[in-house]
């Protein structure tokens, strides 16, 4: 499947953002080919309201299954759910981490936004 | 005859100004004060009034006909708000980000769009012998304060006497609260802070085209750098409250500085005066 | 990791920015200051800074009628429902149309609807942000130009590139003067802090507004200190304020007296720390409280 995680670095070995919808942009990872694209998410940074909601039609648009980040906003959640993506929120320090507790499935699904709106 | 009392900086008096201002003009007229400072309207605190109504305020949301749309996503990508948007099928709506724009109703090509109210905030009217008292409060997690500062402004007498308490600062908020008003009342204190923070309120007041004075409060604190740019750019130094721990202390409880302090009656008389002499006076030049 | 303190207030003019300036030369330059107030930013009048940076701000856009362009069909006027479009002259076809920029609010329908496509629509330039050198270090601030919107993009901004400084700079701590109220630009000053500080008066009006910028870092799960300013104006409002904030889990570190040496020192240009007297010495006890919170 498809992954899209929360970066502020460029490859696996950056850190994993704690915040979606503000964050400087996505590694999409194919689990199984292991590929890796960089997906920019500018756009959100330059939102002055629905920032979330940005992120998540640009991760849609690249077509993942499945969001991997530090926190997820209410507006960010529904967008994501109704596109059919799985949230998992990780603490993990590094995308490359986050990705291994995904494997190894120590991460689960989300149900909900874990924090109000505007989460910067 | 509607006056605005504003300030580039919270905390400065506005409300004293407006509320004490009310309160001596409604001795003998019908005043009416709007409270635009809907973030957190605080002239409540110090009036008692009596409510008479309570109304709330919507603003225009997307409603989508899920049996019309088509998911052609059109709407979402006219939508500059993110109210609106499409994926997969039916469209996601986010109505708290809606400006009211009409431009998804605008290009839908099913016509399955429609716009209706969504609440935002709540206007409040009260009543204390002839002065009527009305407060706009903005609900919690709404980001936008001019459609319930605009729903109160609507509750001025088209003839009478209406001032107006702003919100601080001089962003999109304060410019809906001051629109079209006779004459605007800054309030500042002569500190560094005050100054620098009037003069970004000018520059706004000046933006609108609307004549401006200002009242100097807590006027012995500081410096005398505000007076002197306030003569440098014409500005009218509508009165000057002395810094007066007594103020501070009734303010703290609530109490009007006129309830608390009645030697203050003649200043707050003369600074009346020459308000109606400046909204007389025309437009000021920009 | 770099630690921040935010500080708020709720209510304006509460002493919010003059407490911030002195923790700013108290932390001696151990820290990289952020003046997140883009509406009303007061923290250079206290810290002088010398700009190093400047960068354009722009949030949404705005619409511009390419006069040589216009039919002057009055479509725009016809659909704007902000009342930003002016028409000077009479007839539809001699009249000159132009969009007020202050009343625009960059939906970007007029550029839609135009039959000639004679409408641009680029990019507003609503403020600009700057990093500069003071006497406490590293500040990053920022100015909202007037009808500004104030959605709290322009406060990430600034708390973005000043915690990118701090990692830079090696510094541990940013400190952070908030805007006032409770809104947008409050909400993003706040999210992600390690502790937040909210400056208040012994006031109705301040307590009320208190209630509710608590209630907003209670709601991010935020470690929360209050420091009553001016507490012997009504010292039966502040120990009511410090009792509720105790009983809500938050930490009083400090209360300040009410002094005219406040005043003085920011005539002067100084934080009050840099002078002496009661709130002087008021201030630098909460700084250590404060400063516990933060390690």
């Amino acid at each position: 499947m498809r992954v899209a995680l929360s970066t502020s670095g460029q490859d696996l070995d950056g850190p994993l953002d704690s915040r979606f919808g503000r964050a400087a942009r996505f590694l999409v990872v194919d689990t199984e080919t292991k590929a890796v694209e960089v997906v920019d998410n500018h756009c959100s940074l330059n939102a002055a309201q629905g920032a979330g909601i940005q992120a998540a039609e640009t991760v849609a648009r690249a077509e993942v299954q499945a969001v991997v980040t530090g926190h997820c906003g209410p507006k960010a959640f529904r967008v994501l759910s109704a596109a059919g993506i799985k949230v998992y929120l990780s603490t993990a320090a590094t995308v490359r981490a986050a990705l291994a507790e995904l494997d190894a499935g120590r991460l689960s699904e989300s149900t909900g936004a874990d924090v109000q709106g505007h989460w910067a | 005859m509607i006056v605005g009392v504003a300030s580039g900086k919270g905390g400065t008096g506005k409300t004293t100004v407006a509320v004490n201002l009310a309160l001596i003009l409604a001795e003998d007229r019908d005043t009416t004060l709007l409270d635009c400072d809907v973030e957190g309207p605080n002239c409540h605190i110090f009036l008692q009034t009596e409510t008479r109504s309570r109304e709330t305020v919507g603003i225009p949301g997307p409603v989508v006909d899920d049996v019309r749309c088509t998911a052609c996503g059109a709407c979402s990508q006219i939508c500059r708000y993110h109210a609106i948007v499409s994926l997969k099928g039916r469209p996601l709506l986010f109505p708290e980000l809606c400006h009211g724009c009409g431009g998804c109703m605008l290009v839908c090509p099913v016509e399955a769009i429609q716009e209706v109210s969504f609440e935002t905030g709540t206007v409040e009217t009260g009543v204390c012998g002839r002065l009527t008292l009305v407060q706009g409060r903005l609900d919690v997690g709404h980001p936008m304060a001019p459609p319930v500062i605009r729903a109160v402004r609507k509750h001025a007498p088209r003839d009478g006497l209406t001032l107006i308490d702003s919100p601080p600062g001089t962003a999109c908020p304060v410019v809906a609260a001051l629109r079209g008003v006779d004459c605007v009342v800054l309030v500042a204190e002569p500190t560094p802070f005050g100054l620098h923070d009037l003069g970004m309120a000018v520059e706004t007041v000046r933006l609108l085209g609307l004549p401006l004075g200002v009242v100097v409060n807590r006027a012995d604190a500081g410096d005398s750098r505000v007076l002197e740019a306030c003569a440098e750019r014409g500005v009218p130094v509508l009165a000057e409250i002395p810094e007066d721990r007594r103020i501070a202390e009734a303010s703290s409880r609530g109490i009007p500085l006129l309830t608390a302090l009645p030697e203050f009656r003649p200043l707050f008389a003369d600074m009346w005066q020459r308000i109606v002499d400046l909204a007389q006076g025309g437009r000021a030049e920009s | 990791m770099t630690r921040e303190l935010v500080v708020v207030s709720g209510k304006g003019g509460t002493g919010k920015t003059s407490l911030t300036a002195s923790f700013a030369v108290l932390s001696a330059g151990q820290a990289v200051v952020a003046d997140c107030d883009v509406d009303a930013p007061d923290l250079h009048v206290v810290l002088a800074p010398r700009v190093r940076e400047r960068h354009e701000f722009r949030c949404g856009n705005e619409a511009v009628i390419r006069q040589e362009d216009c039919i002057a069909c009055g479509a725009c006027l016809a659909r704007c429902r902000f009342d930003a479009v002016r028409m000077d002259g009479t007839a539809a076809g001699d009249a000159v149309f132009t969009v007020d920029p202050v009343a625009c609010e960059g939906c970007g329908v007029c550029v839609h609807v135009c039959p000639v496509k004679a409408i641009d629509f680029p990019e507003r330039v609503s403020g600009e942000w700057m990093v500069s050198d003071t006497r406490s270090g590293t500040l990053v601030h920022a100015r909202l130009q007037p009808g500004g919107e104030n959605s709290g993009k322009l406060v990430s901004t600034v708390r973005r590139e000043a915690r990118r400084l701090a990692e830079e700079e090696g510094k541990a701590l940013v400190i952070a003067d908030g805007p006032p109220g409770i809104g947008c630009p409050v909400i993003a000053s706040v999210t992600g802090a390690s502790v937040v500080l909210a400056v208040t008066e012994p006031t109705l009006s301040g307590e009320h507004d208190l209630w509710r910028v608590l209630a907003l870092a209670a709601h991010f799960n935020l470690p929360v200190a209050v420091c009553v300013n001016k507490w012997d104006i009504n010292p039966g409002i502040c120990e009511q304020i410090e009792a509720r904030v105790r009983a809500g889990g938050g930490r009083v570190v400090g209360r300040v007296p009410y002094d005219r040496t406040v005043t003085a020192a920011m005539v002067a240009g100084k934080a009050v720390v840099e002078l002496d007297g009661p709130a002087a010495r008021a201030v630098r006890e909460a700084w250590g409280t404060v400063r516990e919170m933060l390690t």
